[in-house]
C-alpha cells in the first residue's frame, strides 16, 4: 500500500468518525423511521386489530376514498399558497426596508422579528382572543367600522384566512432575517455602478437585487413550503381543526389519527404522503430552480 | 413622496405587528372583570400572575423547559461540530450521497415524523421522559449547514500553521476553528433555544406527567381548562409569562441576535 492510499484511508476513516455521532441520530429518528412506516402503511394496525397484519394497499385504497383525506390535503394546499408568497414577498420587503431605514432600525427590526420567538402555543392563546367574536380585538376594530358580528373561527370559510393571516404575522419577520443576511451579501460596487449609470430604484431592484438574491429566495423557500406542512400547533388551542374540518391541516389529521383513532396503519399511510409530498416539492424547488440561479 | 409613503406604511407593518404582544401585555396587567372591554382605564393589578402561578406547576415547567433546552443545545453543538467539520474540511468517500442525506432531514424534520418517532420512542421505552423529548433533536442538519458554511471561509493555512506547532486534531478544532465562528456558535444556539422553548406537539405526544412537561405544554393545559373566554386574564398572564424569558433575552440581544445571523452568511 503506498503512502497516499494510506493517507486516504486515514482520512476516510477519520470522517466517517466525526460524521457517526450525527448520522446515527440521523438513521434513528429520520431514515428508520419512515422505513417503518412504509411497512407499517401496508398494515392492518388499529385498535380492532390485536396483532398488526399486512392488508396490501387497504389504507391506501381507503385513504383515497377519504373526504377528511381530500379536505385537509386541499387546506393544507390553500394554507401553503396563501402563506408561503406572502409571508416571503413581505419578508423581502421588511428586509429592504429595514435594511434603508435610518433612524429606528433596531425598533424596526425588533418589531418585524420578534413574533418569530413567540411559540405557536403562545400565538394561538393571544390570535384566540384577537379574533373571538364580540369581545376580542378585531371585533372593535370592526365596531368602528359598523359592522359587528363576525365570527372567525366559527365559520368555514373565514377561518382559514384567519389562520393563514396569522401565520403570515408570525413567519415574515423569520424570513427577513434571511433576506437581510442576502442583501449584505451583495456587492456594493454593483450598486455603484447602477447608480452611474442612472438607473432607476425599481430597475435596480429588478436587475441587480432581485436576480441575486435568487439563493436565499429558494432556501427561504423551502424552509416556508415545509414550515407550512409543520405549523399545526395553533390548531390544538384554537379549533382543532373545525369547523367541519374546515381549518384541518395534514400533520392535525395525522396526529388525530394516530394519537386520538390510534389507527396506526392509516396513521402511517397518511405519513408517507407527506415526506413523499415534501420531497417531491423539495426536488422540483431544487432542480427546476437551481438552473435559473446567478450565484455571486 | 413614494419614500415617504413606503417608509409610512412599514412603520404602520410594524405597528400592526406589534400589537398583539401589546395587547396581550395590557390584558394581563389588568383586572380580570374588565379584560373584555376596551374602556381605558388605569388599573393594572398583578392578581392574575399570582392567580396563575399559583394554580398550575409553573416552577416544575420552567425547570423542564429549561433542562430539556440547555442539554439538546449542548449535544447539537457537539455532533454538528464534528460533523460540520468533515463535509467543510475533509474529501472521502460517500461524501456526496451523505451530504444528500443530511439534506433530506432538512426537508423532513423531525416534527413531522410524530407517529413514526412515537413508535421508536415507545421501542427504546424512553415515553414521558425528558431524554424523549430531546433526542430527536441530538443531530441538526441545519447546525450542520450553517458550520460547514463558516468552516469553509476558514483559510486552510490557519490549521497548517497550527498543525506545525504540533496540535493535534482536536486541538485545531477546539483552538481555530470553534474560535473562529464563534458568531456562528451564538446565531445557531439563539435558534436552538428559542426552536425547542417553543416547540409543542412533539412533547405533547411524549409527556404525561409534571415532572416531564415543558412550559408550553404546561401554558395549552392551563389554557385548555377554562371553557369561557371569562379567564382571558389569567391566560394572557400565563401567556405573558411563558414568552417572558424569551423576549426579554430576545429584546436584550437582539441586535446580537440578527447580525450574528447576518454575518453567519446564511444563503
Amino acid at each position: 500500500m503506498g503512502r497516499t492510499q494510506r493517507a486516504n484511508w486515514k482520512i476516510n476513516i477519520y470522517a466517517w468518525l466525526l460524521l457517526l455521532p450525527s448520522l446515527i441520530f440521523l438513521i434513528l429518528f429520520t431514515f428508520y423511521p419512515v422505513l417503518q412506516t412504509v411497512i407499517l402503511s401496508f398494515h392492518q394496525a388499529d385498535l380492532g386489530t390485536p396483532e398488526p397484519f399486512f392488508n396490501g394497499g387497504e389504507n391506501y385504497r381507503q385513504m383515497l376514498e377519504d373526504e377528511v383525506f381530500w379536505k385537509v390535503l386541499t387546506n393544507n394546499l390553500w394554507f401553503a399558497l396563501g402563506t408561503v408568497p406572502t409571508s416571503m414577498a413581505l419578508g423581502l420587503a421588511m428586509a429592504l426596508f429595514a435594511n434603508k431605514v435610518l433612524r429606528g432600525k433596531g425598533f424596526i427590526r425588533t418589531a418585524y422579528f420578534y413574533p418569530t420567538v413567540v411559540p405557536m402555543i403562545a400565538v394561538a392563546n393571544i390570535w384566540l382572543f384577537i379574533y373571538t367574536p364580540e369581545y376580542g380585538a378585531l371585533s372593535h376594530v370592526m365596531e368602528w367600522f359598523g359592522q359587528r358580528e363576525m365570527n372567525w373561527l366559527g365559520d368555514k370559510t373565514n377561518v382559514m384566512f384567519a389562520m393563514i393571516f396569522m401565520v403570515i404575522w408570525k413567519e415574515a419577520g423569520y424570513f427577513m432575517i434571511f433576506y437581510l443576511a442576502g442583501l449584505q451579501n451583495i456587492s456594493k460596487e454593483l450598486y455603484e455602478s447602477a447608480s452611474m449609470d442612472g438607473a432607476r430604484p425599481w430597475t435596480v431592484f429588478r436587475r441587480v437585487t432581485f436576480p441575486l438574491l435568487m439563493p436565499t429566495t429558494m432556501f427561504v423557500m423551502i424552509i416556508a413550503f415545509t414550515n407550512s406542512f409543520k405549523l399545526v400547533d395553533h390548531l390544538v388551542i384554537m379549533t382543532k381543526g373545525g369547523p367541519d374540518n374546515a381549518s384541518n391541516l395534514l400533520l392535525y389529521y395525522i396526529y388525530e389519527t394516530a394519537f386520538s383513532f390510534w389507527d396506526q396503519g392509516m396513521a402511517s399511510a397518511l405519513t408517507i404522503v407527506m415526506v413523499a409530498l415534501l420531497l417531491l416539492v423539495a426536488a422540483l424547488q431544487f432542480f427546476g430552480l437551481d438552473k435559473k440561479i446567478h450565484y455571486n | 413622496m413614494f419614500r415617504k409613503l413606503t417608509g409610512a406604511a412599514m412603520f404602520g407593518l410594524a405597528a400592526l405587528w406589534l400589537f398583539p404582544l401589546l395587547w396581550a401585555l395590557w390584558t394581563a396587567f389588568r383586572p380580570r372583570e374588565q379584560a373584555i372591554s376596551w374602556t381605558l382605564s388605569t388599573d393594572l393589578t398583578m392578581a392574575n400572575f399570582v392567580t396563575v402561578w399559583n394554580g398550575a406547576p409553573f416552577a416544575q415547567y420552567y425547570l423542564n423547559t429549561f433542562l430539556i433546552v440547555t442539554v439538546i443545545l449542548f449535544v447539537q453543538i457537539v455532533t454538528a461540530t464534528l460533523a460540520a467539520y468533515a463535509f467543510a474540511k475533509l474529501r472521502f468517500w460517500g461524501r456526496d450521497v451523505l451530504f444528500l442525506l443530511f439534506l433530506v432531514q432538512l426537508m423532513v424534520p423531525a416534527d413531522i415524523l410524530i407517529f413514526p418517532n412515537y413508535n421508536v420512542l415507545r421501542d427504546l421505552s424512553l415515553l414521558d421522559t425528558k431524554l424523549g423529548i430531546m433526542l430527536p433533536y441530538f443531530a441538526s442538519a441545519f447546525g450542520i449547514f450553517l458550520l460547514r458554511q463558516t468552516f469553509k471561509t476558514i483559510p486552510h493555512e490557519l490549521e497548517e500553521a497550527a498543525r506545525m506547532e504540533g496540535c493535534s486534531w482536536w486541538q485545531i478544532l477546539w483552538r481555530v476553528y470553534v474560535p473562529l465562528a464563534r458568531p456562528t456558535y451564538i446565531a445557531f444556539g439563539l435558534v436552538s433555544v428559542s426552536y425547542h422553548w417553543n416547540n409543542f406537539m412533539w412533547p405533547l405526544i411524549v409527556t404525561n406527567s409534571v415532572e416531564n412537561r415543558p412550559l408550553t405544554v404546561g401554558l395549552a393545559i392551563f389554557a385548555q381548562s377554562f371553557e369561557t373566554g371569562a379567564q382571558w386574564a389569567e391566560v394572557s398572564a400565563a401567556t405573558i409569562m411563558v414568552i417572558f424569558p424569551l423576549l426579554l433575552a430576545f429584546f436584550l440581544f437582539q441586535r446580537q441576535f440578527i447580525n450574528s445571523f447576518i454575518h453567519s452568511g446564511v444563503k
